[in-house]
């Protein structure tokens, strides 16, 4: 069972990576990957919204969404997953506007850092896609939780891994019109095609 | 300002993926074909004019604390009936893009522009600067997928205009263009080149 959980672990970390697999996060991810510190923040937080909302969104599809899941209230041909899209932004946007209040409170130096991308962690579609990437998969609430974890750190490591190519591309001589945004897309290009080579391993 | 300046000017000065960095992530898994990046598009420019139209309306009585699920359930409400229309009219392309219909919610060009312009201006600006970023972002859509498509399969639109070497034509197709990673290396080039015209967009190291 330990097994189990571990090797979703390690698949979603590096072989179903959210960001250089799956494409998910992608403006957050070139805009603050200026600083490794920042990028450490951004992933740190990610990683906390991840573990929270995925969970609840689990829970949420099981008892209230899910075809025949309101049976425990005493309807059981209610069907309302289509109502998915809607409730699972509600809770991410809920949780992300209190990591904003706590952020200000308590950490104001990394709040004002990453400035206009805190709220944009709400239309972070790596949490989102990790949702419904959960209900994709029916996994069990445990299974999420490990699943929501494993994704956020993913994430967190490729935009740290990110970060560090940037600060050194800075000592380098690039064509005028490639610095900055041009250099990031090739150098994630780049890295995208070695997250591939992950893609044979089986667990 | 201007009704031109609105509309044009996220086309090329101003361009939401090439310098605002705001809707990357359909960009690289919706353009391997031409025909789902019409129909992104689409998608796309209706809900970013119409939640910008919305949010506008009701910008001074949102409290500024709630404004971001107040904007998200705007957003996400239009995103289900883009999507419903979607069912109904398109339902092929629509099955192929699969979770990327639903992940327009998460698109960050509709919330930057909401939050970053709506928020602050009058409807009718807000209906101009939602069709002008809406156009931006299917400018760059539009020739990624054009490459990939063309490069990648000798297709364009489905039909063939390179024949394949498999089929006993000419053109060896491009594997690397049908991978995601080929998107990031031709998005950098846009970048390229429109700051090749435009210095001001140049960013120092």
């Amino acid at each position: 069972m330990l097994e189990h959980y571990l090797s979703m672990f390690v698949q979603g970390i590096f072989i179903e990576n959210l960001a250089l697999t799956y494409f998910l996060g992608m403006c957050t991810f070139v805009a603050v990957s200026k600083k490794v510190d920042t990028s450490l923040g951004l992933g740190v937080a990610v990683i906390v919204v991840m573990t929270v909302t995925v969970p609840v969104n689990n829970l949420l599809y099981n008892y209230f969404l899910k075809e025949g899941a309101l049976a425990w209230a005493g309807y059981p041909e209610v069907d309302l997953s289509f109502l998915g899209l809607i409730s699972y932004i509600a809770v991410i946007a809920a949780l992300v506007q209190i990591l904003e209040m706590a952020l200000d409170r308590y950490f104001p130096k990394l709040y004002n850092t990453l400035g206009i991308f805190l709220p944009l962690i709400t239309v972070n579609c790596a949490i989102f896609g990790g949702s419904l990437f959960m209900v994709e998969r029916e996994y069990t609430f445990t299974e999420s939780v490990v699943y929501g974890f494993s994704s956020g750190v993913g994430w967190a490591l490729a935009i740290a891994a990110l970060a560090g190519v940037r600060e050194r591309l800075n000592y380098s001589d690039i064509p005028h019109g490639l610095r900055g945004l041009g250099t990031t897309f090739m150098v994630c290009g780049l890295m995208a095609i070695v997250f591939m080579c992950f893609g044979g391993i089986q667990l | 300002m201007k009704i031109k300046e609105l509309i044009f000017d996220p086309i090329f000065r101003n361009n939401p993926i090439a310098l605002q960095m705001l809707g990357i992530c359909s960009a690289l898994a919706v353009t391997v074909q031409v025909e789902n990046v019409l129909v992104m598009c689409v998608g796309v420019i209706f809900v970013l004019i119409f939640s910008n139209l919305f949010v506008s309306l009701i910008r001074n009585i949102v409290p500024g604390s709630i404004r971001i699920i107040v904007q998200m359930t705007i957003i996400a409400s239009m995103v289900i009936i883009a999507e419903q229309l979607m069912k109904a009219y398109v339902y092929e392309t629509y099955k192929s893009m699969a979770v990327y219909v639903g992940l327009i919610i998460t698109n960050c060009i509709i919330m930057g522009r909401t939050e970053g312009f709506a928020m602050k201006s009058g409807p009718w600006a807000s209906i101009l600067d939602g069709l002008g970023n809406g156009l931006g972002y299917s400018f760059i859509l539009i020739v990624v997928g054009v490459f990939r498509e063309l490069f990648g399969s000798g297709t364009l639109m489905g039909y063939p205009l390179f024949e394949l070497v498999r089929d006993g034509g000419w053109y060896q197709s491009n594997g690397l263009m049908i991978l995601p990673p080929s998107a990031f290396f031709l998005i950098g080039f846009i970048i390229w080149v429109i700051r090749c015209f435009d210095s001001s967009q140049l960013e120092e190291n």
